[in-house]
């Protein structure tokens, strides 16, 4: 079962993939662009190609989702539909069943191990499916999110000419997620890592002709690419302290390197923080914690269902898995554990600040998602390793459920995603109306709502800790939960209230969503209310030592969580509760009853608001201090370096001379140095012929 | 049987039928591609055998063939594969078919001398992974320029005169040196059996000349910077299938010949020169794949992609650990599939546009998808995508790098980054955008025998990188006992602390 889990979304992304890729005869080829060439080819020339006339938006910040022709389903397109959504859904009950196996009271965890994968040395690693507490938890959450993004995808993307793809590259991403979550060693969880990149990259540019989503997607990959850079030297020195890269080898030797030391580069450090740290970078890629995180935004340039999937239930969240799977060595390293609270304290925060300026719907969810993203890690960092992954479970249902919501109001108006242009469609579509409500609750934060338990546990663990980082971490975590009921309610009103600011004729022609859509959104709404009260108790409860077993670790002077159950406050745990509700009121009050005032403030602070709608200028930092050198070095290296230096002294420099010295010693002589180069070979080989004849 | 002298000059018995064709000059071509082509799938089914006689356990020489040659001097024919030469073997033999097949219409001008000029050249690599003999090896060494300085001068671009004298003298130059070399060690040890020397030892001095010696032959081959400059140009003139042979199987033979030469043979060296080679290969890392970033011509861009991953290569065989070696090894070998690969995606198109600025493409994927997941699947191989080949050597070479000095491996692995930067970009300006030139829209997708010379390639860059035991088991036992066979000289040598390496 555990194999039929992982694989079957791989056998139906080739399947898909290959229908995308060959099932197509003379016209409409669709465009695959890396399913991996399996299969054989009919060797069709496509002379016929189809510009599907894309009018070219420009880019501006509010970037609308391409508008495609109509393209009716056919076998094809419901044949890779069928068997991705089928392959899916079949592996999200299956993997609700291992989690009901393997997780509480009895639970049997397992490995199970496929083939060996490389032997170098005393490097030895296996392709292995380990099915622990930790790992059931992300079989549930990738599974059934991506089961609901599968079958929402095939009523939201109706219109597009390229549906087998967009199936098959799901399904991919869904395969490679799996195969991170069940990593056992370090190399496979690489893997998936990258796999999972690859992935995100291919969706973002899922509409290819559009260049902001090629950028975009190049963005992606090369921001990820610098997080691996660090994910990768950090795997190389578990390997150098530990001397293997199989998981439970490298936890058991970690309490024996406390102390020890790491030299690297040029300096010596402390070696499991180091390690940490390194590691850490990789997930801060990977999870668009502050420094890494400017891919994330740009990533919206996917379809919608992308964005929910993988842009916020699954893939961002890996790095959260990454450093509570890898909690045996963080435990032992509280520097790198202090680092991972005050990043993820600061991203909570930053991101906060940026999403309550943006206009584009998914940006707000996107600044959303980064900042819950936040909280996860500084969870994390005050080893309350449970409580982040129950908000990292939690936030699946009802992220992936306000970007689906958001994909519904943008289907129903057009592919518009400028909240600027909304309002006012609350009664046209009621029901995404209702469920983008449930969303926004589970997401401020309200009792019964799901994000109610994890957040406040994490506030309140973070409180707990009692340590400096701890008390930051909770301080910047209550303002930005502020923040985050503030734009989240700011979201609602503007999309949804007031009055309509599109087009008449959208404004008319807006409809609720068929039921394709709408099916697994109540899914996913069931999540964002149900997820906490009922799994609270076991992922946070006085008995989530018996849920977790030996997934996770925490070292008992740690164990902020339990300090959190005894020895609090009574306002820490009440405090998010009434920040949330100053929040909301604050945005009924700014957004519908005067709705002057955000302009006039804006204007106010112009200075303020113009760092915040521009997100703290990072890109254009990044694009000063590395895109520019980078291109200028190049291109210098290249004209200046090769050619003008080593050409130029080298071998130009040595024939011009060569030649002139020819041309003036005898005009008979050809001048081509290759010549007498020529002559030599042709030379040595008559004398070792000659030697072998007559030696 | 002597397996590998069939292996090595049955393409010369191709060669043979070629000239003796005679008819209309359109039947003698199409005689001509067929012979080519046949001779090299027999010559691969053929080196199939090696592989399957082959012993992974022994870290010997295999299918040693002997016999006297120049007795008075020494000289001898003396064949062997062991676990560092044998894949070498399969992956020249393996190209060599895909070449013929990728220049089938691509070629036009004297057809039949081009796929003579193949098979000579086949015959010369096969048989320079085979030499035991250090006379024979330099012949075959120095004899693979011959082919390919006409492939490049004949067959090549606009610019192909300037391209092959360039080509022609900086390789040249090199091998000179180690002519000299060679010389000097049968001085010393009385023969040019490469088994022999490298049991023998030379004194520390004449070591560091020796190497350097070597090196000047080896550098230029691999292509290290700074004596890279020849390759773009090569690669930009060459004919398609020139390119991959030279990316996929001459880089190779510099770094075969580190791995061959100076690292058994003078240890005391190799320790002495180590920082000066990670030096230079992590220069090759960062600097050609900035200027890699900066071309505008797919086939130079590539080129210096082939720079840049030849210096992966050069860190890992000089971190003379395990992992270090047999990365550097499986690297080769990914990076002749992969980068031949390439050189054939670009020829795809340089078929149909003739031009390789990369300007004058985009949006490709709108007509050509099965070209574009080919491509984009070599791209991502190429940028070591974990799960394709380009992988497992760069994670080894880089993890045996770390065990050695940290620096190196942080700084080359900035290549990661980098690497991922300027084969993305490309990707992104060839295949993806908007389809709107008009020749760009006329041009269809891969045609069966496209399909049929990539096919392979796919297969064998996915089976490396899921399954590279295959590989990694071959050379295993030859690099445990070259890493021995260092560390042993070194120690025999005194005054170096092996211990704390």
């Amino acid at each position: 079962m555990e194999v039929l889990v992982v694989f079957l979304p791989l056998l139906a992304f080739l399947i898909a993939g290959s229908l995308s890729l060959f099932a197509y005869g003379h016209n409409g080829a669709p465009k695959g662009a890396a399913a991996h060439g399996h299969g054989h080819d009919h060797g069709h020339h496509d002379h016929h190609h189809d510009a599907h006339g894309h009018d070219d938006h420009g880019h501006d910040d509010h970037g609308h989702d391409d508008h495609h022709p109509a393209a009716p389903a056919d076998w094809r397109d419901r044949t890779a539909q069928v068997v991705t959504c089928g392959a899916v859904v079949l592996a999200a009950v299956m993997s609700w069943i291992l989690f009901f196996q393997v997780t509480g009271h009895g639970g049997t965890p397992r490995t199970i191990e496929l083939f060996r994968w490389m032997k170098s040395g005393t490097l030895d690693v296996f392709w292995a499916l380990r099915v622990d507490q930790l790992t059931a938890v992300m079989l549930v959450v990738v599974n059934t999110v991506s089961a609901c993004v599968h079958v929402y995808s095939v009523g939201y993307m109706a219109d597009d000419p390229n549906k087998p793809r967009f199936q098959a590259y799901l399904s991919f991403f869904t395969f490679c997620m799996l195969m991170l979550v069940t990593a056992d060693n370090f190399v496979q969880m690489f893997f998936g890592w990258e796999g999972v990149g690859v992935a995100s990259y291919l969706l973002i540019n899922f509409w290819y002709e559009k260049p902001s989503a090629n950028n975009a997607a190049m963005k992606a990959f090369l921001v990820n690419r610098v997080g691996d850079f660090g994910f990768a030297l950090g795997i190389f020195s578990v390997f150098v302290l530990t001397g293997s890269l199989q998981f439970d080898v490298a936890f058991a030797k970690a309490p024996e390197l406390v102390g020890k030391t790491l030299h690297f580069l040029s300096w010596d450090f402390d070696a499991l923080t180091i390690a940490c740290l390194l590691l850490f970078v990789g997930a801060m890629g990977k999870s668009a914690q502050l420094g890494l995180h400017t891919w994330l935004p740009d990533a919206m340039e996917g379809p919608t269902p992308v964005s929910a999937l993988i842009h916020a239930a699954t893939m961002v969240t890996a790095g959260v898995f990454m450093v509570c799977r890898l909690s045996p060595l963080f435990e032992y390293a509280p520097a790198a554990l202090q680092v991972v609270t005050v990043v993820g304290a600061f991203t909570a925060f930053v991101a906060a600040t940026i999403g309550f300026t943006q206009f584009d719907i998914k940006r707000v969810i996107a600044y959303s998602t980064m900042s819950q993203l936040g909280y996860m890690f500084f969870a994390a960092g005050v080893s309350a390793y449970d409580a982040a992954m129950f908000h990292l479970f939690t936030h699946a249902f009802f992220k992936a459920l306000l970007f689906l919501g958001a994909g519904s109001v943008i289907h129903a108006l057009h592919h518009e995603q400028d909240m600027r242009n909304m309002g006012g469609v609350w009664k046209k579509i009621p029901v995404t109306y209702a469920l983008m409500w449930i969303g926004n609750l589970a997401l401020a934060g309200l009792p019964i709502f799901a994000g109610f338990y994890s957040k406040d546990m994490i506030l309140e663990a973070a409180f707990a800790a009692n340590s400096p980082v701890g008390m930051l971490a909770f301080w910047l975590g209550i303002s930005a939960a502020l923040m985050t009921a503030f734009y989240s309610w700011r979201l609602l009103i503007m999309s949804f209230h007031g009055a309509p600011r599109m087009p008449k004729k959208v404004f008319e022609h807006a409809h609720e969503s068929p039921l394709v859509m709408l099916v697994p959104l109540f899914v996913l709404g069931a999540g964002a209310v149900l997820s906490g009260i009922l799994f609270a108790d076991r992922f946070i409860g006085h008995h989530r030592a018996d849920f977790w077993g030996k997934s996770i670790f925490v070292l008992p002077a740690h164990d902020s969580i339990e300090a959190a159950h005894h020895y609090l406050p009574g306002w820490v745990g009440t405090l998010p509760i009434i920040v949330g509700l100053i929040g909301i009121a604050l945005a009924y009050l700014l957004y519908l009853l005067l709705p002057r005032l955000p302009g006039a403030i804006a204007s106010t602070f112009s200075g303020v608001h113009a760092f915040l709608y521009n997100k703290w200028y990072f890109d254009e930092l990044y694009d000063w201090a590395f895109v520019r050198p980078a291109r200028w070095l190049g291109h210098g290296l290249w004209k200046g370096g090769d050619g003008a230096l080593i050409d130029g002294v080298g071998p130009d420099g040595l024939a011009a001379a060569t030649q002139n010295v020819a041309a003036k010693a005898s005009r008979m002589q050809s001048g081509y140095v290759y010549h007498y180069a020529f002559a030599m070979v042709i030379g040595v080989v008559t004398l070792v012929v000659w030697l072998s004849l007559f030696g | 049987m002597p397996i590998l002298s069939i292996t090595t000059f049955l393409p010369l018995v191709g060669a043979l039928f070629i000239l003796i064709q005679r008819g209309s000059p359109e039947a003698v071509a199409n005689q001509a591609r067929k012979i080519a082509l046949i001779t090299t799938l027999i010559n691969f089914v053929l080196s199939l055998f090696i592989w399957f006689h082959f012993d992974p356990a022994n870290p010997g020489y295999q299918m040693v063939e002997k016999a006297e040659w120049i007795p008075a001097f020494k000289v001898n024919y003396h064949m062997g594969v062991d676990g560092i030469s044998m894949l070498f073997v399969i992956l020249s033999t393996f190209l060599t078919p895909l070449c013929i097949l990728a220049s089938w219409e691509s070629i036009q001008t004297r057809v039949k001398e081009y796929m003579v000029a193949f098979l000579v050249l086949e015959t010369l690599m096969v048989g320079m992974f085979c030499a035991l003999d250090f006379v024979l090896f330099y012949m075959f060494f120095e004899g693979v320029l011959i082919p390919m300085f006409l492939i490049i001068g004949v067959w090549g671009g606009q610019r192909r005169v300037y391209a092959a004298f360039k080509f022609f003298l900086y390789t040249l130059l090199g091998s000179v040196l180690m002519l000299i070399a060679i010389l000097a060690m049968w001085f010393v040890a009385g023969t040019t059996d490469i088994p022999t020397i490298t049991a023998t030892h030379f004194d520390r001095q004449m070591q560091i000349w020796l190497w350097l010696a070597c090196f000047a032959s080896f550098a230029v081959k691999v292509p290290m910077w700074p004596v890279h400059t020849w390759l773009p140009d090569a690669h930009v003139e060459a004919p398609t299938a020139g390119s991959v042979i030279l990316a996929g199987v001459l880089l190779k033979m510099g770094g075969y010949g580190f791995l061959r030469f100076n690292i058994p043979m003078l240890p005391e060296a190799t320790e002495y020169f180590a920082p000066l080679i990670y030096t230079l290969s992590i220069v090759a890392v960062i600097y050609t794949s900035l200027v890699a970033l900066a071309q505008e011509d797919m086939k130079k861009l590539i080129a210096y992609s082939s720079v840049a991953h030849m210096g992966f290569v050069t860190i890992g065989m000089f971190t003379l650990n395990a992992q270090g070696v047999e990365g550097s090894i499986f690297q080769m070998l990914s990076h002749g599939i992969v980068s031949g690969a390439l050189f054939l995606c670009v020829g795809v198109v340089y078929d149909r546009l003739h031009t390789r600025e990369i300007a004058r493409y985009g949006g490709l994927v709108h007509n050509m998808p099965k070209y574009a997941i080919v491509f984009g699947f070599m791209t991502m191989a190429s940028v070591g995508l974990p799960g394709t080949s380009g992988f497992v050597g760069e994670f080894l070479v880089l993890l045996g790098a770390f065990q050695d000095n940290t620096w190196v491996a942080a700084l080359a692995a900035t290549g990661l980054v980098l690497g991922a930067a300027y084969a993305l970009w490309l990707l992104r300006r060839i295949v993806f955008g908007k389809l709107v030139k008009a020749d760009l829209k006329a041009m269809y997708d891969m045609n069966i025998r496209e399909i049929a010379v990539f096919v392979p390639l796919v297969i064998v860059v996915l089976w490396m990188g899921i399954y590279p035991t295959s590989f990694l088991k071959i050379t295993s036992a030859s690099v445990d006992n070259l890493i021995k066979t260092y560390e042993t000289k070194l120690a025999a040598a005194g005054g170096v602390n092996v211990a704390a390496r």
